[in-house]
């Protein structure tokens, strides 16, 4: 589905281009590793060095064999339930938001509007109390809760505009033959949108995996801690210790990796094509 | 069903009064319920409550002291010269930044959507900033820009655009730019990941069609690409212009506002009015000026966008 | 039984009203066709009798039972959307075998009326294939396959043939009679094309703005269209509607008096019933300004003076050019008169 350059010129300024983003996303991901693979002493002698005189894995296993993997477990945790909650919230509202006019709609959108305008410190004390007083406080289930609730407007609008991608005859077109108008979403709409449900499940993935000042308000115990806040105790706990903190920042880059080399397949299939006669 | 369900007009058989009607009204709000539910009860209720904390004078040292002051807090905004420098860096830091991200990652969406050898690849590697935790980038930025420890400053002298290779952080001058680009650089993805998948749902028929009629490609782009686009564009946009002038991590973990606030905006001074100078409720009604703004700049693309549909 | 009744049936969109008193049977087994012409309110009908639009006043039965309130999947009706809503993602065997699948139909029974309609259809080597690797006229076969597999009690039909080539049309056309004369289903079936009306139905119901015009079996409707309207529509080429004033005898269209009831200001005639010989009746004259040779027939458009432009059609060849002074004589028992307000005269 391209519009094909025939262009000599056009295609190597492609893959310029193409090299260009590659090196920009890369470069300052690279630095982080040569931090992480940096002997402590040679961090300042060395630091405009590409490449450290020496390289040591010394850092990596520092973190792995600390309370690390702990705050990685609870990240994985976190993430993924309000990825997959905040999807299921926001695929039925998106679906509605596209397939229904009733009354109070714009309001309706208004208000979910409104839950990302607002800066968060405006409400992390209220949050706190009434976590506090359901007896949530330091439990993952109260972050879970709390990043679905920010993330569902935004995944909504997503998921709603794939929901407007298709057409409205293959849902009325089950129906006729004997679905419920659920099972018609489900077997139908839902299998359409995945490139939807991938795209909003990457995203609520990572916006909660980096999530820190409700990690940092809400849980206080080490053991419930989640990774970003247990990077911040690199700092805060001894003095800075940079290369493990990279280190460790390294790793936390994998998980996030790995899931959005899983849902990518789903961002690029335009499965909707053959739907309806071109 | 998009159809308008009114009340049967007088004529109407009563028959259809009964289940029927009152399913096609309860319908939709079963769909949205989870949704409000979880809104309403984690955000909405916290935000009139933190609304309230904007007309106390409320220090987080002393909660329970909190006394009601009126428009006190409000009044003190006003006169406050820090604010009005910092709403300035508020409006160049979210129109710089999300000029950037949404050129660049529209460059990168065609670019994949395109497609070429080792695609795949490249999408997995040029997607990852976004899932970089961003207090990392952060402190990931601050050392690429320290001359002693960065590769940056010197780059940028080499280039002739500094005259010697200092640290722009520290200088009030040019240290604003420093997160900008961290910012950009972290959420380019975002717009390359939603445009793209877009991209992916334009039937390819439309651009054989148009190839067929001899548009050339800046042609099917304009005519077919962007009119697709569009809606998906306006929301994320909007959204994304939203959530820049909501972060702070970037310039807190950076540059904490300084030196001298230059990088002040309006969400990081209310972390430090909040945090070093404990004041909540002068912070409460900073937070507040900044969601009025935000609502009236949503309420005007919002405006925009339904005049862009009707004609 | 899968008789269906229109009583008083209306539909509006909140303010908008689209279709009004709607009376309409339909019986058992009966093939109808709705024609007319572009937002005149066909598609909106064929959905209420889906169950996909509710419907805002009367009532509406199928099989004597009351369906205002009964959802799409209770009614137990086949429909084929003019976009053929093909479900992308699954197999042409899958989206035939859908709806048995969603009545819970164990795989080894789907098999069966699957592959039967296959073969009908000639899709059986097509069967694994996902719709985006067929052709238009085969996506139309899936479609209505999909619609055969589960023996419904009506087939709907949405413009089926809109979409495809004249050849694949008159071949799906006559598939499509092929099928009904087998399963003998009631069949209601929009379509915008005279041929396929007048060749397929049993009954045609001629609507306009929201109104039902005239409903008959195709001869009724070409041999006594009930107004102007109908009379337009119906029959291609499309009737001559002459304009005239009241005179002794009749109505006097240019140099001619013709007969017509009293009340009657305009006088139709079709093109293939004016004659170059004469017929009993005063002819017409006029002059040959255009000439077209269709080999079986030829298209004479004529200019009579005070009148404008008149079709003729005479069968065979004729020998004649452009600017030819000619009679055209109308048979006797084929002018359709009509009042000012375009309603059949004369009972
Ligand atoms: N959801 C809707 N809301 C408002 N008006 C509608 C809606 N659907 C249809 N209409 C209007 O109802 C009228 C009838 O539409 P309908 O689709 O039934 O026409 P049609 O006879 O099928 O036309 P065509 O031959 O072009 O398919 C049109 O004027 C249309 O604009
Ligand atoms: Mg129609």
């Amino acid at each position: 589905m391209s519009v094909r350059a025939r262009n000599p010129v056009l295609g190597v300024l492609k893959y310029a281009a193409v090299a260009f983003y590659v090196v920009f996303a890369l470069f300052p991901l690279y630095w982080l590793v040569k931090i992480a693979v940096t002997p402590e002493r040679l961090i300042y002698s060395e630091g405009t060095r590409m490449w450290p005189s020496a390289a040591t894995w010394d850092n990596f296993a520092a973190v792995l064999s600390s309370d690390f993997m702990l705050f990685f477990r609870n990240s994985v945790i976190v993430s993924l339930s309000t990825a997959v909650a905040t999807a299921l919230v926001a695929a039925a509202a998106g679906y509605c938001f596209s397939r229904f006019a009733f009354r109070g709609k714009r309001w309706v959108m208004a208000l979910l509007l409104l839950t990302q305008m607002f800066p968060l410190l405006m409400i992390i004390a209220p949050i706190y109390r009434i976590v506090a007083a359901l007896g949530l406080l330091n439990t993952l289930t109260s972050l879970i809760v709390v990043y679905t609730a920010f993330n569902v407007a935004f995944a909504t609008f997503l998921m709603q505009s794939f929901f407007d991608g298709i057409p409205k005859d293959l849902e009325e077109a089950a129906m006729i033959d004997g679905c419920t108008r659920l099972q018609a979403l489900r077997k139908v709409i839902l299998p359409l949108t995945l490139p939807g449900l991938g795209a909003t499940l990457g995203f609520v993935f990572t916006a909660a995996w980096s999530e820190i000042l409700f990690a940092l308000m809400l849980i206080r115990a080490d053991d419930r801690m989640t990774f970003p806040v247990g990077l911040l105790s690199f700092v805060s706990k001894f003095s800075v210790d940079w290369g493990q903190m990279m280190a460790a920042g390294v790793l936390a880059l994998i998980p996030s990796c790995l899931f959005f080399a899983f849902i990518q397949r789903y961002l690029v299939q335009g499965l909707t094509s053959g739907a309806v006669k071109g | 069903m998009t159809a308008n369900h009114e009340i049967p007009a007088p004529g109407a058989i009563r028959g259809r009064l009964s289940g029927g009607y009152a399913r096609m009204v309860a319908e939709p709000w079963l769909y949205l319920l989870p949704a409000l539910l979880l809104v309403g009860l984690v955000i909405l209720v916290p935000l009139a409550i933190g609304i309230g904390y904007s007309f106390r004078e409320f220090t987080l040292l002393r909660p329970g002291a909190a006394e009601w002051v009126g428009f006190e807090n409000y009044r003190d905004i006003w006169g406050d010269a820090k604010f009005w420098r910092t709403l300035k860096n508020t409006f160049v830091w979210t129109g710089v930044s999300l000029f950037f991200q949404f050129f660049l990652g529209l460059g990168l969406a065609l670019l994949l959507n395109n497609g070429f050898r080792g695609r795949r690849v490249v999408q997995a590697v040029v997607f990852l900033p976004w899932a970089v935790p961003t207090f990392l980038i952060g402190l990931n930025f601050q050392w690429l820009f320290n001359p002693i420890i960065g590769p940056l400053p010197h780059w940028m002298y080499a280039l002739g655009m500094i005259e010697e290779p200092y640290n722009i952080l520290g200088n009030p001058d040019t240290a604003l730019y420093g997160p900008v680009l961290a910012n950009v650089w972290y959420g380019v993805p975002f717009f390359a990941i939603t445009l793209l998948a877009a991209l992916s749902s334009i039937p390819g028929e439309l651009y054989e069609a148009a190839e067929i009629d001899g548009a050339s490609p800046w042609q099917a782009f304009v005519k077919i690409t962007l009119p697709f686009l569009g809606p998906m564009i306006a929301i994320t946009v909007m959204l994304r212009a939203i959530w820049i002038a909501n972060f702070a991590d970037l310039i807190y973990v950076m540059t904490g506002g300084g030196p001298a606030n230059s990088t002040q905006i309006l969400s990081s001074y209310i972390f430090t009015t909040a945090f070093r100078q404990l004041d909540f409720g002068h912070a409460s009604a900073i937070a507040v000026a900044l969601l009025i703004l935000l609502m009236i700049y949503s309420a005007i693309l919002l405006t925009i966008r339904s005049r862009l549909v009707k004609t | 039984m899968a008789d269906m009744t229109f009583r008083d049936v209306g539909k509006s969109f909140g303010r908008t009203e689209v279709l009004r008193d709607v009376n309409l049977d339909v019986a058992d087994g009966e093939f109808v066709v709705l024609v007319g012409p572009s937002g005149c309110g066909k598609s909106t009908l064929l959905r209420m009798i889906a169950g996909l639009e509710p419907i805002s006043t009367g009532e509406f039965r199928i099989g004597g039972q009351l369906m205002n309130d009964v959802r799409p999947r209770d009614r137990d009706i086949a429909m084929v959307f003019q976009s053929y809503a093909l479900y992308p993602h699954m197999s042409v065997e899958r989206n035939m075998g859908f709806p048995m699948e969603i009545a819970k139909a164990p795989k080894a029974e789907r098999e069966g009326p699957v592959r039967g309609a296959a073969e009908t259809l000639g899709l059986t080597k097509l069967l694994d294939r996902l719709p985006r690797a067929l052709s238009g006229g085969q996506r139309q076969r899936v479609a209505m396959g999909r619609a055969i597999v589960r023996d419904p009690v009506a087939f709907l039909f949405d413009e089926p043939l809109s979409n495809l080539d004249a050849a694949l049309r008159v071949e799906m056309r006559l598939e499509i009679a092929r099928l009904r004369k087998r399963l003998g289903t009631t069949t209601v079936y929009v379509t915008h094309d005279q041929v396929e009306a007048m060749t397929m139905a049993d009954r045609i119901v001629v609507m306009e703005g929201g109104l039902i015009q005239q409903v008959g079996t195709p001869m009724e409707l070409y041999d006594r269209p009930a107004n102007a309207f109908v009379a337009g529509f119906i029959g291609s080429p499309k009737m001559n509607l002459l304009d005239g004033t009241p005179a002794e005898g009749g109505l006097r269209i240019g140099s001619a008096v013709w007969p017509a009831p009293p009340g009657t200001t305009t006088l139709g005639i079709r093109p293939e019933h004016l004659s170059l010989e004469p017929t009993g009746l005063p002819p017409l004259e006029a002059e040959l300004t255009v000439i077209e040779r269709l080999g079986s027939d030829t298209n004479l458009f004529c200019e009579v003076p005070g009148i404008g432009t008149v079709l003729a059609r005479v069968p065979g060849n004729v020998d004649l050019s452009a600017g030819a002074p000619l009679s055209l004589s109308p048979r006797p028992d084929r002018l359709h008169p009509f009042d000012a307000q375009g309603v059949r005269t004369g009972g």
